[in-house]
């Protein structure tokens, strides 16, 4: 047992590491000031084609769509040692992530060679138009609808929590097309264009202050039936292969959120409720323990994962805990060591200390994480279903035309 | 990255589920709990000794088959998964002991018979009334040993206890040959396993390895432990899983009810980690590896948990028939308390782990 790269994985690493090397010099270090949303956008399409240009894009996809034909592993090194720097990184995840891979999968011959190569390229950014207000985990409750116009369709709508919608040329939307027939089957998916007449984007202020997501609002967009993806009817079956990439995505701790090291290093420096160093009470070593075996617990079965996939194996239904497990780890370690600082950690803003404020940011995001990408409750119904074999949630509304389901 | 165990390693785990799954499991755990206090299954034992079990670990000059560590974390998981009536952990914790610390002369004395089943070796660590298994009361002073060992897993009909004792040095292990020690039967929740108490009143006794051999040996010791723990937990998990699959309240299976679900998910959530945590120890065993210390503590305290909420919410929910006695939930229910009772609390390791991550944190600094 070993934790080594094969000869040929270690051969593709000291390549990446050489490029790098030469290429990201630039981003050796995090920026001094955050980038304002136009300078990230300019730095990531030029980070984006230089990766292009070196055969680091589409590291998996199949060459026909320009992709390098390789394996997982591969992509896995490259965002490894990708990792070490701080290159502009976010904008593409969900285009080249999620949404291309759909378009070509389910595509026409025209889409695929008139979007594919620019979406690779970067030069075109790409956002999923899925969540609505109405139908978070239940996805397929979804109301914005398409009706058939000639050789198009014509969109009316909202769709919610949209990353990137701002930054996006296009866009992968699932519509209701059918509200006669049971909910997941009456749905159909559609490439559209962010800058056609009709498409208004708003920014959504979220609880933690930030903005990353918008909402989407759709009046008459008309779209050609070429550019819809799978058969009409078919949109639930599409909009699966979508959200199988995303929670491959959505998995680990965010990179640099704060972990147990950061409550040993709190603790080391306040004092313990009943007097003395917070780092010699039990019950902070307990949280201190509890908080490295979920942080590291995650790390090693991401690890358990990859040694599957470098053996060309399919990793084991064990991945299915890392989200629910890091985004509840994250919230609980933050309050815990929030309360540890006393006042200190609850103030905020310019008089804070930069590692609570960090811890801040955590315990905030962490709440908006526990909901992204499958909520804790719905992650949980997927283990017991799909991996322990249980029986799917009773749903009155599965078998019922959409229009007639409580929903409509 | 090669991290999981070898085929070779996985498939003994298999034949060791096969064969306990045919011979031991909780019917065989039913009717040991009813026989004689000293007994294990003899018959079982001879097979597994047959097998080359015994001897998957012992060095190839002492009759063995000089196997890895992941062969007897394999063994541990699937005992533990079945709830063998046989010594067959306390053998594997032995030996470990005995591999790591052993003088040549030790090895050659003890460890052919251990590989071919003729002796067996237990470990005594547990104290009356201590949860710290490097604060002992048993002392060691001019080759005896004084105090008393309890409960200690599979002593009664054992021969050799590997016992843990503070002598001038600091606490260490010491070789006892029980024919020379007083052996009583203990009572404890497991009625399965069984336990006993050493009573050392001046018995001669061997130094086995110095006190960082015994520190090396816990981590080893948490390790397979934390295997038989998780095999105990899974077997929780998936009988419960089963009957929330037939099992009709309501108009409907219970395990439709998120409320049933949620909870079988949290125990593979918690299972799973713990696998995480004991696989790390495994290769950091095979390796020499630096982080031993902190996996083997992270694995300690995971598959206690592990192994507690399992056997905790499988009475919970089988409901009313879970807490009869004639249900299978209280082999898991009285298991999980021995398991947590070995080498050392929960709270104990968990500490430990905090000052593995300490000492790494200042060798880094």
């Amino acid at each position: 047992m070993d934790f080594n790269d094969t000869a040929v994985e270690a051969a593709y690493r000291e390549q990446v590491r050489g490029w790098l090397a030469d290429n990201a010099a630039e981003y050796r270090e995090p920026p001094a000031t955050p980038w304002k949303l136009d300078e990230f956008i300019r730095r990531s399409k030029a980070w984006q084609a230089k990766k292009h240009a070196a055969g680091y894009t589409g590291i998996t996809w199949p060459k026909a769509m320009g992709g390098q034909g390789l394996t997982p592993m591969h992509s896995i090194i490259y965002g490894q040692e990708e990792g070490r720097y701080h290159a502009p990184s976010g904008l593409y995840s969900i285009g080249l992530g999620m949404c291309i891979p759909t378009v070509f999968t389910h595509g026409n011959s025209e889409v695929i060679q008139r979007y594919v190569p620019k979406a690779l390229l970067g030069e075109e950014v790409w956002c999923q138009l899925f969540s609505e207000p109405a139908a978070g985990s239940d996805l397929a409750g979804i109301r914005t609808k398409a009706v058939k116009d000639g050789d198009d369709w014509i969109i009316d709508g909202q769709k919610v929590w949209t990353s990137f919608a701002h930054a996006s040329d296009f866009g992968i939307v699932v519509c209701r097309t059918d509200p006669s027939v049971p909910k997941h089957k009456g749905l159909t998916m559609f490439i559209v264009d962010m800058k056609a007449p009709g498409m208004e984007v708003r920014g959504i202020k979220q609880m933690s202050g930030g903005s990353d997501f918008n909402e989407v609002f759709f009046t008459g967009v008309r779209v050609k039936d070429t550019h819809r993806l799978g058969a009409v009817g078919d949109g639930w079956k599409v909009a699966l292969t979508t959200l199988m990439h995303e929670r491959l995505a959505v998995g680990g701790k965010p990179r640099h959120a704060p972990g147990y090291e950061t409550l040993m290093k709190l603790a080391r420096g306040v004092e313990a409720p009943a007097g003395g160093p917070a780092i010699e009470a039990g019950d902070v070593r307990q949280r201190i323990a509890q908080s490295y075996i979920n942080d590291q617990g995650i790390k090693l079965t991401q690890m358990r994962a990859l040694s599957a996939l470098s053996k060309g194996q399919i990793p084991g239904p064990e991945q299915s805990i890392a989200k629910v497990v890091v985004a509840k780890t994250m919230q609980d370690m933050a309050s815990f060591a929030l309360d540890l600082a006393g006042g200190d950690g609850f103030v905020s803003g310019d008089a804070a200390d930069p590692e609570i404020a960090k811890l801040q940011g955590s315990y905030l995001g962490a709440a908006g994480l526990r909901i992204a990408g499958g909520t804790d409750e719905i992650l949980r119904n997927i283990i017991a279903e799909r991996v322990l074999g249980l029986p799917g949630d009773l749903r009155p509304d599965k078998d019922k035309p959409f229009n007639a389901s409580a929903a409509a | 990255m090669n991290f999981d165990f070898s085929d070779d390693a996985k498939a003994l785990g298999e034949q060791a589920r096969k064969l306990f799954a045919d011979k031991a499991g909780t019917t065989a755990a039913r009717a040991a709990m009813a026989k004689d206090a000293t007994d294990f299954d003899a018959a079982l034992w001879a097979e597994i000794a047959g097998l080359g079990w015994t001897a998957a670990r012992v060095p190839e000059a002492h009759g063995g088959l000089g196997l890895s560590a992941e062969e007897t974390c394999q063994l541990a998981e699937a005992a533990g998964a079945h709830l063998a009536v046989v010594p067959l952990v306390s053998v594997l914790l032995a030996t470990e002991a005995l591999i790591l610390a052993g003088s040549e002369a030790q090895q050659a004395k003890w460890l052919p018979g251990i590989a071919d089943g003729s002796i067996i070796a237990v470990v005594a660590t547990n104290e009356p009334g201590a949860v710290n298994p490097v604060a002992l009361s048993v002392k060691a002073a001019d080759g005896k040993l004084h105090g008393v060992k309890s409960p200690v897993a599979d002593l009664p009909g054992a021969h050799l206890a590997i016992v843990a004792a503070a002598g001038a040095d600091g606490p260490s292990l010491w070789l006892v040959d029980l024919k020379d020690a007083r052996v009583e039967a203990v009572e404890t929740l497991d009625l399965v396993r069984r336990h006993g108490k050493l009573t050392l009143n001046g018995v001669a006794a061997e130094p086995l390895g110095d006190g960082a051999a015994y520190q090396a040996w816990l981590d080893r010791a948490a390790v397979i432990l934390a295997y038989e723990a998780i095999g105990t937990a899974s077997s929780a998990m998936t009988m419960t899983v089963e009957y929330a699959k037939t099992r009709v309240a309501f108009g409907q299976t219970i395990g439709r009810y998120q409320g049933v679900k949620h909870k079988c998910a949290d125990m593979f959530i918690k299972i799973e980690l713990a696998r995480a945590h004991a696989l790390h120890g495994v290769a950091m065993i095979g390796s020499d590896g630096g982080e031993l210390r902190q996996a083997a503590a992270a694995a300690r305290v995971a598959s206690l948990d592990a192994v507690s909420f399992c056997a905790e919410e499988a009475v919970q929910l089988h409901g009313g028939i879970g807490f009869t006695w004639e249900s299978d939930c209280q082999f898991y229910y009285r298991r999980a308390r021995a398991l947590a009772a070995t080498i050392g609390a929960r709270g104990w390791w968990a500490d430990r782990l905090v000052r593995a991550l300490e000492l790494r944190n200042r060798a880094a600094a």
